[in-house]
Formats: structure tokens, C-alpha cells, sequence
């Protein structure tokens, strides 16, 4: 019967989409442009660090026992007056800024990873139902979002933030920090999946197998999860692979301005801050280093997706 | 004529919709009284003012009378400053208005050209460099524009200062740094690291419309009655590809005021952004919910001038 | 010093090729033809003959990826095809000067009729910019624009379909070229404002003298306005001759299909007569004759060879079994 074979004609399907997958151009085109390459080990190199961070990195900045004020402002280990135990030097609080940098690197990823994983969901989720149902329900979306696009990242992440210390106690606020900002995040990133995928939805509501579908009595929501969702996650995935550097480098900003993480769990934006304040005395490696690893992780991200913006297109093929 | 009045309507819903939530931040979130009089008032004062608030009152009334109170320029007090909100917003906006104009001026002096020349010009290396250039401009975040735009030009180099505004020149209530040299001076980092955000989407977006533009088929007509390359480039071509760069510069200044709050922090100006991030670390909530307010005035007066501009440009639009 | 019978326009041997990664593509083949001054050439063929791409490297319009491979082009005699491209573009509009399919689109809808004609005129003739002005009304005036005063200040959007193509025609004539080719002047216009347009260029073409190169797949077009008409086949001239002998007795089969086609209010048939197959694209050339597979009168040397241009009676036909005259 036709349920004895599922379990083997699943797997069977598995292997011929890998072995698509490998034929396919995507990956000769991904061999083709060192670029793109390149900037990819860059994003497999820093995840594995930031999984590994544990492991690797030579402090626990945590720790308040571990670091001690006569160790602070070092330069790093391969200037005079360096310290071979903290190799890219220390801050003010004589915290390894390594280990920092790993620690903010962690922040910076999850922060921004969660928070594009809800826009993701949530801008998927009213785009199908706007473009699935249309009328009042599409109109009623389409206008907030318009509103919402209309209103700066910045500005508005700053308001929530501004709103979340009125209403929350100022000695819980680093508990909740993570969570506000990933919040705020996400809600000013949903809009341009959600008008792309109303648009490709309203393409597949039309096609006959839709039809089908619904004759033979499957429920809207089957539909919508089995039929559509797939087929919008190719230009999902470009975006929000953009999405992603995007994301971080909001983080950063708002913990630079001193409204996101604190500087007991710092982020790389926090981290550049508290250099900042430094500068001018000439202590140039508590900036410059958590700095260049930012923008090394965004540029990576946004070369990346760029190449997926390019690859999977298949107007400029 | 219906044009006008129906972006107007949509322009007073939209004031309407921003008031209600600054309503809500001021009247519940924060408190009236301590945002309405200073901390050396009485308790009879207090007492008096929490009655004329009626603060038991329904939402309407008490709406109502927050709008009242609104449009005779009573913003309430801010906690940490003490003096009027309204006051306080009003001496940091020129500030900040000024930085956004510079920038905006800066951004389409630099964009403009080299947006033009890299949809002209056939070197490839350039454009190659252009668009690494470009790909960085996206990666960077504007604090790190500000920091390095300040350890080149503040540090190593000594030519600008890497804080604050200068002289200003007060006309009426409105203070002006650009009618000083020192004024001047103090502006430029800051708006170019204002500017140079822009000036990525300028040049991208003129190059895309202006390759766009000679493709077309008036542009083969021309080149096919013998007019030369530049008038081709600069009368025909870029006229019509300014239409929709207009537009976008229009809806920009809006982010363009975002991004100054970050770098009015990096550079220590006194504008509304650096009030911002003070009354966010202070809890201010008077300033906060002003702040709303008057922001989201100017980016409804700005969208709404820059549709009237687009209609203006287009003879095509005006037709309808 | 020119004569009247000097010939105005000789292509010679002229091959198009597009530049292509995997290989150049060759889409006009030793092409052939003269034209006198004043008389009007109609180059007929379907879509991708290659009508277009002979008018745009005549006008000098060629662009990357396609260039010319071989071949010369003579204008009022001296060589054109090899000069730079600030002398190219003086020679358009003032000697050689075109017309486009659609005339909505050919002009620019920011700028005002007037704009767009003074500035035409002055970038080959000094005037000034009142005498252009003028120059530019009295030419309104010759194609039979109503209030042409007016006009000058209007935007293309303002002007009906039949009176853009007009104000195009006027654009194209208004520094008195030699030649005019003219691509698919008609195609986007309505059936009654052909009619129109086409007596416009007809007449003022004839006041002032000048050559036309009319493009068109519409044999109706080239019977009513042409004196002469090459048929274009895959890159090639199948047939070329007087229009009335090449409509009368058509001796190549493909053009004798295509004046077939041409359904007929005299005659009764039961089916429209179509020629089998359709014409090959540019990656696909058979060898041999490139019409050989659909021919009726095919034979074993069409699949093998090429056949030249020959003369037959007026006409020049690149044919090995052509027709002969129609009784």
C-alpha cells in the first residue's frame, strides 16, 4: 500500500534534492565568485568562534574575581608594555578584550539571529494571510505596515527602549535588555517580508493546483503551510540573510548610544562605546578591535547576501 | 485641488494617531503632576493641578484637554531640566535642523557627480572600486563613520573640532551656527558622517535611473538627430531620472534625522537627538513624549512637501 | 560636387555580427543594396530578418554587442561606416536621420514640443533661438499640425497618437536630410491614422527631396507609399526590384508566399495561404539557402550553396529556382 512506501520514498527524495542541490548552478556560480567565497568562510569562521566562545576564549569576563584593576589598560601582547596573557590588550576595568570581543560577538549574533527569526515569522505569517485572504484583512495589514515603514529603525527602537525604562524598574532593566532589544528589533523588520510574500502569495493563490486543492476540500490553513509558505522561502532567505547584518548593526548602534546592552554584558556596539570615551587618551585597541570584527561581520553578511540576491534571481540569469 | 486636500486629511489622521500615543506615554506611563510642575512647587499646587487634570475624568476629556494644553505650546516640564519641554525642544531643533540641511546639501554634492559619472563612464576598475566602496558604505554603522572621520580629521590631522557647534548667531529663536566661521568648522564631520550615508544611495540610485533613462527609446530618438553626448546626458537623460531621486531624498531626510540622533551623540551636538538620548537615560518622559510629537511633525510636513514637489516636477502629474 | 544621379546611399558585402561568449552570431550577411536621392526604399521582412539592425548601422546606431564584421557604407559618396563617432553623430539628423516605432516613447516627456525641435535645429544649424522657434512652427506647420503655436509649448502627453508621430516626422526633417529611414513608423498607430501619417511623410519627403528607408513587415504600407522594396530574408536581400514588378511577380518564393498571405478582396479561397514553418533564428541557420527548408521549389543544390544576387528583368533575386514572370 501506498503508507508502506512513504519512509523509503522520502528518503529517495532527500538524495535526489542533494544531489540536485550539488549539480545545481547555484553552487558552481558559489565556486565562481572568490568574493563571495571568501566573505562565506568569513561567516563559518566567526559562528564557529562564537559557538566555541566557551572554550576559547582565554578569561570569563563574568567573573568579577578574574580581573583586576592593576592589569587594565593594556596595549595588546605585541606592543611595549603589552601582556602575553591578554593578547589584544584590556579595558578600563582590566577585562581581556578578547574575550570581550568574543563574548559581544555572541551577543551581537543571537540578538540579532533571534530577532530576525521573528521578523521572519511574523512578517511570513501576515503576508500570507494578507495575501491570502485579501480585502479588509489585506487592507488593514498593508496600512500598518505602510505606517510602520514609515517611521525610522532607530527612531523607533530608541522609543521602545525610551517606553521600556518608564515602565520597567531600572534594576531589572539588565535582565530585560536582551529581550527589548530583540523585540524591537524584530518589529521593525517584518514589513518588507510581508509585502513580498503578499505579493507571491496572491501569484500562487491563483495557480490551479490551489484550486485543486481547495475542491478536494483542504482547509485554508493546509493550504497556506503545505502550498504556499514553501514557495516563498527562496526570496525570504536573500532577505533576511541582508536582514541579518542589518539587524546587528541596529543592536550595535543602539548599545553604542548607551540604550541597549549594558556594559556588564556588552555587546560589540557597548564595547565600541566604552573605547569611544577612550579615544582621545590613546587607548586605540579597545575600540579598534571590537570595531573591525564588526564590521568584518557585517560586511561578510552583506556580501553574502548579495551573491544569494544575484544567484537566486532568475531575471538577471 | 483634491490632491492637497486629501494628503492634508491623511496628514491630520496620522498627527491625530501620534498624539494619542503621546497622550498615553504622558498621562499614564509617566506622571502628570511631576511632569507639569517643578519640584519645588507645594502640595496645594499639586493638589490644584491634579484636580484641574481631572484625572479621573474619562479618556476623552482627559484627551481633550492634553490637546487644549497642546496647541497653547504647554508641553509639561522636564523632569531633569526642569524648564519647559517646548523650550527645551525648541532651542535643539536649529541645531539639528541645521546638520540634517548641510548633510543633505553635502550628500547630493558628492552623490550627484559621481553617480552620473559612474553611469557615463566606461572605466571598468572605477566602477568596480565604486561599487566595493558602496558595499563598505552599507557594512559600516554611522557611529563608526563619526569615530573615524574624528581620528582622521580631529586626531591625526587637527583640522576640524570633533565637538560641539561653534558660535552661534541667535535670530529670533532661532540659533544659527552657520553664520560663523567657527560654526562652519564645527559642522563639517559631523555632517559628513551624516552625509556620507546618503551619498551611497544617491549615487546608486542616480546611476540605476540614469541607465535606465538611456535605454529608452526618447534618449535613441536624440542620439539619432545628431545631439551631442552631454546634452544627451544632462539635459535629457538626467531630467527625467531626477524625478524619482528627488522622491527619495525627500523620504531619506526622514532616516536622515534618525541617523543625526546617533551622530549628534558621536560629535557631542546639541541637537534634539543628543535630548533624546539624554531623556531615554534619565527616564524623562515629558521630553520623550514631546520628542514624539514634534518628530513625527516634521516628517508628516516633509513627506507631505515632498509629494507636493513631485507633483510640481511632473508635468505628467499635474495632468491628472 | 554632387550630382542628381550620383547615388546617395551604397551598402556594400555589409555583414552584422553580435559579439557572444560562446560565439559571434551573425545576423546580417553580406548584404547589398544602393538608393538614389529621393526615392523611397521599402525593406520588408518578419520580425528578426534583420530590417532594423541594416537602418540602425547605416544611421550609425550600432551598438555593442553587435558590430559590423565587414562591408562599407557610402554616403553621397564618401565612406561612412569607419569614421569616428563625433563625425557619425554630426552626419545624423542633418544628412541621415531616422524614425521610431513609437512615437509616445521617442519623445521626451519632460521637455515641450518646441524644446525638443529647437534644440534638434540648433545643434546643426546657427540660428538663434528665435529663428529656430520659427523654423520649428513652420515646420510644425508643413505636417499639418493645427495651431502649431500653441503646440510648441505643449508636452508629448498633451498630443494625440497620430499628432506625436507628427511631431516626430518633424523632428526627423527639420534640418533637411538626405535620408530618412523610417522603422516601423506606423505599426502603433491606429489603422485610420496610418493612413495620415504615412501621406505626411510621403509628401514632405517629396517637397524637400528626401530619401526614405521604410521598415515594415506590412506589404500594404510598402505597395502604397515605396517605389522600390528589397525583401529581407535571415539576414539576407531575397528580392529587390521596382515595387509594382515585385508585387505584380514576385520570383523568389518567399516573397511570392508572402504576397500570397495577403488575403485578397477579389479572390474566394477557402484557407489563407501561409508559407509552412517559420524563419530560423540566428543560432540555427541551415546551410545552404537559408529559405531551403520551407521552399516549394527546393532542390538538393539549395541545401549546399548560397545563392547570389542576380538580376532578372528590374529585379535582383538571390535564387537558384526562382519564378518566372506572372502571366
Amino acid at each position: 500500500m501506498i503508507n508502506d512506501n512513504l519512509p523509503v520514498r522520502r528518503r529517495t527524495r532527500m538524495a535526489q534534492q542533494w544531489r540536485a542541490f550539488t549539480d545545481s548552478d547555484l553552487l558552481w556560480l558559489f565556486w565562481r565568485s572568490k568574493s563571495t567565497v571568501v566573505a562565506f568562510t568569513c561567516c563559518l569562521v566567526i559562528l564557529l568562534c562564537s559557538v566555541t566562545s566557551h572554550w576559547i576564549a582565554p578569561h570569563n569576563v563574568f567573573d568579577t574575581t578574574t580581573f583586576d584593576l592593576m592589569d587594565s589598560e593594556l596595549p595588546p601582547s605585541w606592543m611595549s608594555g603589552g601582556d602575553a596573557r591578554f593578547w589584544l590588550g584590556t579595558d578600563v576595568q582590566g577585562r581581556d578584550i578578547f574575550s570581550l570581543m568574543l563574548y559581544g560577538l555572541n551577543i551581537s549574533l543571537i540578538i540579532g539571529g533571534i530577532s530576525v527569526l521573528l521578523s521572519v515569522m511574523l512578517g511570513v505569517a501576515l503576508g500570507v494571510l494578507s495575501g491570502y485572504f485579501g480585502g479588509l484583512v489585506d487592507t488593514l495589514i498593508m496600512r500598518f505596515a505602510d505606517a510602520m515603514l514609515s517611521i525610522p529603525t532607530i527612531m523607533f527602537t530608541l522609543l521602545v527602549s525610551g517606553v521600556a525604562r518608564v515602565v520597567i524598574p531600572k534594576e531589572l532593566m539588565g535582565h530585560f535588555a536582551p529581550a527589548i532589544l530583540t523585540g524591537a528589533i524584530a518589529l521593525t523588520g517584518w514589513m518588507q517580508y510581508a509585502r513580498t510574500v503578499r505579493g507571491l502569495t496572491m501569484l500562487e493563490k491563483g495557480r490551479e493546483y490551489v484550486m485543486a486543492s481547495r475542491i478536494s476540500g483542504a482547509t485554508h490553513l493546509h493550504i497556506m503551510l503545505r502550498h504556499i509558505v514553501p514557495n516563498v522561502l527562496r526570496p525570504v532567505l536573500v532577505m533576511a540573510t541582508l536582514h541579518l547584518s542589518v539587524a546587528i548593526l541596529t543592536e550595535a548602534t543602539l548599545s553604542f548610544l548607551g540604550v541597549g546592552m549594558p556594559p556588564d554584558q556588552p555587546s560589540l556596539g557597548t564595547l565600541i562605546n566604552e573605547g569611544n570615551q577612550y579615544l582621545f587618551s590613546g587607548q586605540w585597541w579597545i575600540v579598534a578591535f571590537p570595531a573591525a570584527l564588526l564590521v568584518i561581520l557585517s560586511l561578510s553578511f552583506n556580501m553574502l547576501g548579495d551573491w544569494l540576491l544575484d544567484a537566486l534571481n532568475p531575471k538577471l540569469r | 485641488m483634491v490632491f492637497f486636500v486629501r494628503k492634508l486629511l491623511q496628514a491630520c489622521m496620522l498627527l491625530a494617531g501620534v498624539a494619542l500615543l503621546s497622550f498615553i506615554l504622558f498621562q499614564y506611563l509617566g506622571d502628570p503632576v511631576a511632569s507639569m510642575l517643578p519640584e519645588s512647587a507645594t502640595e496645594v499646587e499639586r493638589a490644584a493641578l491634579r484636580t484641574s487634570l481631572g484625572l479621573n475624568d474619562p479618556v476623552i476629556v482627559q484627551f481633550g484637554h492634553y490637546i487644549t494644553r497642546l496647541l497653547h505650546g504647554n508641553f509639561g516640564i522636564s523632569y531633569y531640566n526642569q524648564v519647559s519641554v517646548f523650550q527645551l525642544i525648541m532651542e535643539r531643533l536649529p541645531a539639528t535642523l541645521e546638520l540634517v540641511f548641510v548633510s543633505v546639501v553635502l550628500a547630493m554634492a558628492i552623490g550627484f557627480p559621481l553617480g552620473v559619472w559612474s553611469a557615463i563612464s566606461r572605466n571598468k576598475l572605477l566602477k568596480e572600486g565604486v561599487q566595493i566602496l558602496s558595499l563598505i558604505g552599507v557594512s559600516l554603522p554611522w557611529f563608526l563613520t563619526g569615530i573615524i572621520l574624528i581620528i582622521v580629521f580631529s586626531i591625526w590631522l587637527g583640522w576640524f573640532p570633533s565637538s560641539g557647534r561653534g558660535e552661534t548667531v541667535k535670530i529670533g529663536f532661532w540659533s544659527t551656527g552657520l553664520l560663523t566661521a567657527s560654526g562652519w568648522h564645527s559642522i563639517v564631520l559631523p555632517a559628513l558622517s551624516l552625509g556620507l550615508s546618503m551619498v551611497t544611495i544617491i549615487m546608486r540610485l542616480i546611476r540605476t535611473e540614469m541607465l535606465e533613462v538611456m535605454k529608452s527609446d526618447y534618449v535613441k530618438f536624440a542620439r539619432a538627430r545628431g545631439i551631442e553626448n552631454y546634452r544627451i546626458w544632462f539635459r535629457h537623460a538626467l531630467k527625467n531620472a531626477l524625478l524619482p531621486v528627488v522622491t527619495v531624498i525627500g523620504l531619506q531626510i526622514g532616516g536622515l534625522i534618525a541617523f543625526a540622533i546617533v551622530i549628534e551623540t558621536v560629535f557631542q551636538w546639541p541637537g534634539m537627538g543628543l535630548l533624546l538620548i539624554q531623556s531615554i537615560n534619565f527616564v524623562d518622559v515629558p521630553v520623550l513624549s514631546g520628542y514624539l510629537l514634534f518628530t513625527a511633525l516634521i516628517f508628516i510636513v516633509i513627506n507631505t512637501l515632498v509629494d507636493l514637489l513631485y507633483y510640481l516636477i511632473d508635468p505628467r502629474m499635474r495632468a491628472q | 560636387m554632387q550630382t542628381a544621379s550620383e547615388t546617395l546611399l551604397d551598402v556594400r558585402d555589409l555583414s552584422i555580427e553580435f559579439l557572444h561568449r560562446k560565439g559571434n552570431l551573425q545576423a546580417i550577411h553580406h548584404l547589398s543594396l544602393t538608393m538614389q536621392p529621393g526615392e523611397v526604399l521599402g525593406m520588408v521582412g518578419e520580425s528578426g530578418a534583420g530590417k532594423s539592425l541594416t537602418g540602425a548601422a547605416i544611421s550609425g546606431l550600432l551598438q555593442e554587442p553587435g558590430r559590423i564584421k565587414q562591408g562599407e557604407i557610402w554616403f553621397q559618396g564618401q565612406r561612412i561606416d569607419n569614421l569616428n563617432d563625433n563625425a557619425r553623430r554630426q552626419l545624423r539628423g542633418k544628412a541621415i536621420s531616422c524614425i521610431f516605432q513609437d512615437p509616445l516613447t521617442s519623445l521626451n516627456p519632460v521637455l515641450t514640443i518646441g524644446q525638443q525641435l529647437t534644440e534638434t535645429i540648433r545643434t546643426h544649424l546657427p540660428l538663434t533661438a528665435a529663428e529656430a522657434s520659427e523654423r520649428a512652427i513652420n515646420l510644425l506647420t508643413e505636417v499639418g499640425m493645427s495651431s502649431p503655436a500653441q503646440r510648441m509649448h505643449q508636452y508629448p502627453h498633451q498630443l494625440s497618437g497620430g499628432m506625436r508621430q507628427r511631431v516626430v516626422i518633424a523632428l526627423a526633417l527639420c534640418v533637411d536630410p538626405q535620408l530618412v529611414i523610417a522603422d516601423e513608423p506606423t505599426t502603433a498607430l491606429d489603422v485610420s491614422v496610418q493612413a495620415q501619417v504615412l501621406r505626411v511623410l510621403k509628401r514632405l519627403c517629396q517637397q524637400h527631396g528626401t530619401a526614405v528607408m521604410l521598415i515594415t513587415h506590412d506589404m500594404g504600407v510598402v505597395a502604397e507609399v515605396c517605389s522600390r522594396v528589397a525583401v529581407l530574408y535571415a539576414g539576407r536581400i531575397v528580392e529587390m526590384g521596382p515595387v509594382a514588378e515585385v508585387i505584380r511577380s514576385p520570383k523568389h518564393p518567399y516573397t511570392r508566399g508572402l504576397i500570397n498571405s495577403i488575403p485578397s478582396m477579389r479572390e474566394r479561397h477557402a484557407f489563407l495561404a501561409q508559407i509552412d514553418g517559420t524563419m530560423p533564428r540566428l543560432n540555427t541557420l541551415p546551410d545552404g539557402c537559408a529559405f531551403h527548408p520551407r521552399c516549394p521549389n527546393v532542390t538538393e543544390h539549395c541545401q549546399r550553396q548560397q545563392p547570389d544576387m542576380q538580376f532578372k528583368h528590374l529585379s535582383q533575386i538571390a535564387c537558384f529556382n526562382p519564378y518566372g514572370e506572372t502571366p
